[in-house]
């Protein structure tokens, strides 16, 4: 019995345990079933974890010892296989099966990356399609040849790091290609690989086919308006397009949001499971490394207050939110009314297409809650927040709050 | 789960190099789940030289590897066939060769379901057809009944024929067990080794040009699925031509495994056979096959239309399972011939037996067309020695409905390598993945080593251990010795 057991050491993790422990919330431990700590960044030898350009690896390294010294006691290693009881977890490592109960569970288990298969990519079954997550491990940490030229499928933040691996393991990229009119990345960053790379961007782009056998020998490629290419290549790298890693939040029945299908949450990152919450890209993938971080600290706030008060909301109390098309989804997607907690400020939101400046209407049976126009136009693929002072203005009697561009 | 034995106990796997100045008694060319029964029921023959060649660096890696997995019972069979007496054989015996061997099977059983009323009609006829072929377990049930047992399915089910002995089994580990067990006892296997060409006599023995060389062989087992048609005629043959039938499938992540209980068939009508939704041994759906009769023996791809027909059906008859994210998509071609059954004779004079045509159901009747041929090569005067005993050969648990090794204390106790977890999203350990680099007929590729573990399988396809199932792949046999 420890009193919270936090599944994933990435950031959001690390950061909850870590206030957790600092906090004085008992005995916190955190599993992770990698062989090291960190989550994600570890891998991420690029910057953009934090000022002056910190890398994702010395950004992990720097959570992990932060977690250690408040007291939280971290194991690397140990894979959460399934649960055992509402608050009872089943686990492996090389010491043999644990079953471990816990006060409060924090699930952090972060995202991955849509392979081909689940984007539903045709052709032949090469070896040489990959993710940028396996591309990064693959030239980062086991320095293994990827290829000669590559296509990357995606043009988000996370294709542009694909570039930065390729191009460090020597291959050639024959194309960036995104389905979208434009990228989705800041402009000096699509700039450079363009201009400085001379990295092609393929826009409203798909990949039609994957050719080769053995090896991928090239992809074909179809326009929206209806021409298709051949690009030759050896290497197919998918980047983006990303999903919460809920298996465990599935196999314990938690209620999903249908827009992230990561766990439902409230602004106190409670699941409707009673002492169960959820933070980091498990709820929204994915936002910036620094953000989860920040989040995984006021989650860590919000365990302690349920360790000190008990409270936890009923599930009639809470009022979920909907997004209506283009919007993508919505997190928090819960608000429960009359919640003393503010809302860690602020929402995070996804389109998934470009709006232009229309503004956001946020409505509960057909009551105006929020109208605003955004700070900059919304971006496919790359997160925007709102505020969250409507929240306060919520029904708990009333159905479900609608959020739609206006 | 008893790890599998180690090279180097005297067995030979080739991949390269030239192959063995010796003359063989049979050659068994083809090394799917055709030619690995045939060449272990071979391999029962005490001082039998036999060697078992494939033109790919792997066993099981043509359409073998690439079905929907089904056990089949063969109610549906042509009554009288030589396919339905096989079928209905081979189904018997490698549902007990698979429980002495640890090949999963999960006999849930089979629903075929009619969406109207010509599909309705249909079912006292096919009852009638399954009692034909001896099998007296099936029988009609009411929409209510559908309904209780499949909660998911979408509207508008009339009913059902009921066909509670079908089951899923791991095609890749049948394959594996019958070259393991061939293997072990003293039959050789050649990996990428084409036959080329067939050369006339030199008294019995025959010289085969394969990619690696010369073979030189007294008889030959054409078991080479696709091609048997092609090596039929390099020895003289020209009794059929196959066309490929391509059956596109989509593999459903495990989470959506929950949704079905029975292998949900379709009703065959004149429309066409239309496609199945079925649980796999390792707890995933698969949703297909299609059915697109082409002439390129190659065109294992997917398409577009495919994938986009396949989930259309596939929402009529399980709605929910198109929201599940998919974890492959992949595509089979069935040895179709121009005539309604198996292909199987002998030749005495050219001594060679030809297995051809064996189009959907090879992996059910595998262990039976293996008895089947043997008898033809004695009856042609092969002179076989008679069948000894094969020691039982005992494969690693891919089947989620058995314990993994990742879920015994056992194990791990003995060795903490059954507890590290590398392929999480199939929960593969690094022993699992040692044992197979380690094992009697290891795998070429990583592709072969996902079929042995599941390694790099899952949902993620790699994100998280792509990068190291391969570092461990290239230290193969480095990895084994420890
Ligand atoms: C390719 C890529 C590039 C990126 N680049 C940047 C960037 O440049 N800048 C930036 O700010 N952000 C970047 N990010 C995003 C950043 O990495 C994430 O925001 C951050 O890691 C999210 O933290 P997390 O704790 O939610 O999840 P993760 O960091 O993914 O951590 C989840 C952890 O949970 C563990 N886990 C999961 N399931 C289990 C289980 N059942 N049992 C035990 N442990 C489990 C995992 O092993 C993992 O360590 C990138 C992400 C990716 C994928
Ligand atoms: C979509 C689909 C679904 C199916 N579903 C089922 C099912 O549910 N249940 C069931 O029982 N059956 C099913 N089947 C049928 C079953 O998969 C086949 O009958 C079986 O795999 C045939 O095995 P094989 O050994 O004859 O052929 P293959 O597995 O194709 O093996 C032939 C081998 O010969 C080799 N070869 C070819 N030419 C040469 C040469 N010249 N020299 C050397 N080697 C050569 C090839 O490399 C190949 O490995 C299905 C088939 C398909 C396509």
């Amino acid at each position: 019995m420890v009193d919270v057991l936090v599944v994933g050491a990435g950031p959001a993790g690390l950061a909850a345990a870590a206030v957790l422990a600092a906090l004085g919330a008992g005995e916190v431990e955190v599993l992770d079933r990698e062989p090291r700590a960190g989550g994600t960044p570890r891998h991420c030898h690029h910057g953009g974890f934090g000022p002056l350009g910190l890398e994702g690896p010395g950004f992990a390294e720097r959570w992990v010892r932060t977690a250690e010294r408040s007291g939280a006691a971290l194991r690397t290693g140990v894979t959460v296989t399934d649960w055992a009881g509402p608050l009872t977890l089943d686990t492996t490592s090389p010491h043999g099966l644990e079953r471990i109960t816990a006060r409060a569970v924090v699930l952090a288990t972060g995202a991955r990356e849509r392979p081909r298969a689940a984007r539903l990519v045709p052709g032949t079954r090469p070896a040489g399609v990959l993710t940028t997550g396996e591309l990064l491990r693959a030239v980062h940490v086991h320095r293994q040849h990827v290829g000669t030229r590559a296509v990357v499928v995606g043009a988000e933040s996370v294709g542009f790091a694909a570039l930065d691996a390729l191009r460090l393991a020597g291959v050639d990229v024959a194309a960036l290609v995104t389905e979208h009119p434009r990228h989705q990345t800041s402009p000096a960053r699509a700039l450079d690989a363009r201009l400085r790379r001379g990295v092609p961007l393929l826009t409203g782009a798909t990949v039609a086919d994957i050719l080769g056998r053995g090896r991928v020998s090239g992809v074909r490629l179809t326009h929206r308006d209806g021409r298709t290419a051949h690009v030759p290549c050896d290497t197919v790298v998918f980047t983006g397009d990303f999903v919460p890693e809920h298996e465990l939040a599935r196999r314990g029945g938690l209620l999903l949001d249908p827009g992230t299908k990561g766990p439902a949450t409230d602004g106190a990152f409670r699941t409707d499971r009673r002492g169960v919450f959820a933070v980091g890209n498990l709820l929204h993938a994915v936002e910036p490394a620094r953000a989860v971080a920040r989040e995984g600290a006021a989650a860590g706030a919000a365990v302690r207050r349920y360790l000190a008060e008990g409270d936890w909301p009923s599930a009639s109390a809470s009022v979920p939110l909907r997004v209506a098309a283009p919007l993508a989804w919505i997190a928090p997607n819960l608000v429960t009314p009359d919640e003393p907690l503010p809302y860690g400020g602020r929402f995070a939101l996804r389109t998934a297409e470009f709006v232009g400046r229309a503004p956001l209407v946020i409505t509960q049976d057909g009551r105006t809650l929020h109208h605003a126009r955004l700070p900059r136009p919304p971006v496919p693929n790359r997160p925007f927040h709102i505020g969250g002072d409507w929240a306060a203005r919520v029904r708990a009697d009333g159905g479900p709050v609608r959020i739609a561009f206006g | 789960m008893t790890p599998v034995g180690s090279v180097d106990d005297g067995t030979s796997v080739t991949r390269d190099g030239a192959l063995p100045d010796v003359t063989y008694d049979v050659t068994v060319v083809g090394a799917g789940v055709v030619g690995c029964a045939v060449a272990r029921e071979l391999a029962a023959r005490p001082g039998l030289r036999v060697a078992l060649v494939d033109a790919s660096n792997d066993v099981g890696d043509g359409t073998s590897k690439a079905n929907t997995a089904i056990l089949h019972t063969g109610f549906d069979a042509v009554p009288g066939s030589l396919e339905a007496r096989l079928v209905r054989e081979g189904s018997r015996l490698l549902a007990a060769y698979a429980a002495d061997s640890g090949i999963p099977v999960e006999p849930v059983g089979a629903l075929l379901v009619a969406w109207d009323e010509e599909q309705l009609d249909a079912l006292p006829t096919l009852l009638a057809k399954a009692e034909r072929n001896g099998y007296d377990a099936a029988r009609i049930i009411g929409p209510e009944e559908v309904r209780s047992r499949e909660p998911h399915l979408g509207p508008g089910a009339l009913g059902a024929l009921d066909v509670p002995g079908e089951s899923v089994i791991c095609p890749w580990m049948t394959v594996l067990a019958y070259a393991t067990q061939a293997v072990r006892a003293g039959v050789d296997l050649h990996l990428n080794c084409r036959v080329n060409t067939v050369d006339a006599f030199d008294g019995d023995v025959r010289v085969l040009g394969t990619g690696r060389g010369a073979l030189r062989t007294r008889w030959l087992v054409n078991a080479a699925g696709l091609h048997a048609d092609a090596v039929d005629r390099l020895l003289g043959h020209d009794d059929f031509t196959v066309t490929p039938r391509r059956g596109q499938l989509i593999v459903f992540d495990k989470l959506a495994r929950d949704l079905v209980r029975h292998i949900l068939l379709p009703v065959p009508t004149a429309l066409g056979k239309g496609v199945l939704v079925a649980p796999t041994v390792y707890g995933n759906v698969l949703l297909g096959p299609t059915a697109e009769d082409l002439d390129d023996k190659s065109a294992t791809g997917s398409t577009a239309e495919g994938i986009a027909t396949l989930r259309e059906k596939g929402r009529a008859i399980l709605p929910e399972l198109l929201d599940e994210e998919v974890t492959a998509v992949y595509a089979g071609l069935r040895a179709a011939t121009e005539h309604d059954d198996y292909r199987i004779s002998a030749d005495p004079g050219r001594r060679c037996v030809t297995v051809g045509g064996i189009r959907s159901t090879g992996l059910t009747a595998s262990l039976a067309i293996a008895a089947y041929v043997t008898a033809l090569l004695d009856d042609a005067g092969a002179g076989l020695p008679e069948a000894g005993d094969l020691p039982p050969v005992r494969m690693p648990n891919l089947g989620e409905a058995f314990p993994r090794p990742y879920q015994r204390a056992d194990l791990i106790a003995a060795d903490p390598a059954y507890g590290t977890v590398v392929c999480h999203c199939e929960r593969v350990t690094r022993g699992e993945i040692r044992d197979a680099l380690a094992a009697t007929v290891p795998p070429g590729s990583l592709e072969g080593l996902r079929r042995r573990t599941r390694a790099r399988g899952g949902r993620c396809q790699g994100f998280h251990c792509g990068a190291v199932v391969r570092e461990l792949f290239e230290r193969g046999a480095e990895l084994g010795d420890r």
